[in-house]
């Protein structure tokens, strides 16, 4: 069953990527979607990994408590902890939740309510007219809300770190600027990349072939999310495996 | 013209059309009529493309529309336009958006030459001046009005409604109906309907085509549907007591 649905997704897939009817629409429609997607999620992005970074410092000072250890560790192992694994995958699974749910309910509505078939009759190549924009502007826009959960995680760090006494605002850039080693960026934008890939396709997938009615589109998003944050999940181990 | 020849069509193991074989020709309207299940709307998704029968030919103009690939149907789908049972329209857009939508696709049209055009299409349909009100703030019969200005849009050589009238009061379903016959006239173009509605079946009906569990029982004028002894066509059309006083009138007249 799992590869007759795989079939299916890489069957719309093939759909999505043909010759787009007119570049200038899609273009617009690619605009629309980076502003849905990336504006729409900057806020929800900043306040959690924010957080995070601020109990990341307070948990790693909490178990390095040995006097051997300089304190600017913290800001390194902060640092290379958010950029290899929770900038991308906790946004990424953070906007998998808000975008992709999005995604599935968007599509899926424009389904049951036969504005797919519309589309279909006029000779527009729905699949792509409607899919299409939305995985460009994800794989763009989601690597940018990677860089700045990293940023916002490293500055919840520096105050998390202040604020508690965890560690002073001296020896917490000493550490994030201590042997950063700019492959683990490269990672990162690899991952970003393909979970922005994910988190579009997936939930644009299920939506596209949902059947029947409001209920319907709404199991449909939920199986969205709970597939597309797998798949995210199964990505991650793949990546960290191969590149590192 | 549009012609089917054979359309075959099964979901599983239920065979839903058997063998239907139709002409549909310019400038008249074409009724599809049938009971709940009949398999109306499967032929006419089968004709339009949305559904591939599993057996038998749709031609378009004598081309062979069921054996295209997508790219090779498109020069034809930009020349059908369909109102849908639900209207379809893109709740998202404007009025005016969902009718200048297909302009925008496919033609260079200047955003002046398209305006005018949706407000041609809005008079057409007497929406003129709804531009900027979005499906939402629309009546039902408003919707399925919006529906049809959208799909004139394009100056279509083929028309197909599904059930227009349906949720309509009889007055609002009979102006579609006859919106529908007048445009058929002015555009020439191929028109197919399906609808459950009798009232359209006599007003408009210039070709019906009849289906019984999904095959082809009757087809003919509205004229000759009157003096039909089919029994199925009769136990369908003349269900109700005032079409059975109708035909009972007519025919003392006749």
């Amino acid at each position: 069953m799992i590869f007759y649905y795989f079939g299916e997704y890489i069957l719309l897939l093939k759909k999505v990527f043909r010759k787009p009817e007119k570049m200038k629409i899609y273009l617009k429609e690619v605009f629309h979607e980076m502003t849905e997607i990336g504006v729409g999620s900057l806020g929800l992005i900043v306040i959690i990994s924010t957080f995070i970074g601020a109990v990341m410092t307070m948990q790693i000072a909490f178990q390095l408590v040995s006097d051997l250890i300089p304190t600017s560790v913290i800001g390194q192992i902060n640092r290379d902890s958010n950029i290899l694994e929770l900038g991308p995958t906790i946004s990424a699974l953070v906007l998998m939740g808000k975008v992709g749910s999005s995604i599935s309910s968007q599509i899926g509505s424009m389904r049951v309510t036969e504005q797919i078939d519309a589309l279909e009759i006029m000779g527009i190549n729905a699949a792509g007219y409607l899919i299409l924009p939305k995985i460009i502007a994800g794989v763009i826009m989601v690597p940018v809300l990677v860089i700045v959960a990293i940023a916002c995680a490293l500055v919840g760090g520096l105050l998390g770190g202040a604020l508690s006494g965890a560690v002073t605002p001296d020896d917490y850039i000493e550490g994030i600027r201590g042997g950063f080693n700019g492959f683990t960026m490269v990672v990162a934008m690899v991952k970003a990349t393909v979970f922005g890939f994910i988190i579009t396709s997936v939930p644009a997938y299920k939506g596209f072939h949902v059947r029947g009615g409001a209920l319907e589109v709404g199991q449909a998003g939920t199986r969205a999310v709970v597939i597309g944050c797998i798949s995210i999940l199964a990505c991650d181990y793949l990546i960290t495996a191969l590149m590192l | 013209m549009i012609e089917v020849t054979n359309i075959h069509k099964s979901f599983g193991d239920n065979l839903v059309l058997d063998g239907i074989d139709a002409i549909f020709e310019p400038g008249k309207v074409s009724l599809i009529i049938g009971g709940s299940g009949s398999g109306k709307s499967t032929l006419l998704k089968c004709i339009v493309g949305l559904h591939q029968p599993n057996e038998g030919k749709v031609f378009f103009d004598k081309k062979e529309f069921t054996k295209m690939n997508f790219e090779e149907k498109v020069p034809i789908r930009k020349e059908i336009g369909m109102l849908f049972q639900n209207s379809a329209l893109f709740d998202s857009m404007t009025v005016e958006q969902n009718i200048v939508f297909t302009l925008d696709m496919f033609t260079d049209m200047s955003k002046a030459e398209k305006i005018e055009q949706a407000n041609f299409c809005l008079e057409r349909v007497n929406l003129a001046g709804k531009n900027k009100l979005f499906p939402s703030e629309l009546s039902g019969g408003m919707k399925k009005r919006v529906g049809i200005a959208r799909a004139i849009s394009m100056n279509p050589k083929y028309l197909f409604c599904d059930e227009p009238n349906s949720g309509l009061d009889p007055a609002t379903s009979i102006l579609i109906d006859e919106l529908i016959q007048d445009l058929t006239e002015e555009y020439k173009c191929t028109t197919v309907v399906v609808t459950h509605d009798m009232n359209s079946v006599m007003g408009i009906g210039d070709y019906i085509l009849f289906l019984y569990q999904g095959k082809k029982y009757w087809e003919g004028s509205n004229q000759d549907m009157l003096k039909s002894d089919n029994k199925e066509l009769n136990d369908f059309v003349f269900a109700s007591p005032l079409m059975k006083a109708a035909r009972e009138t007519l025919k003392i007249e006749d």
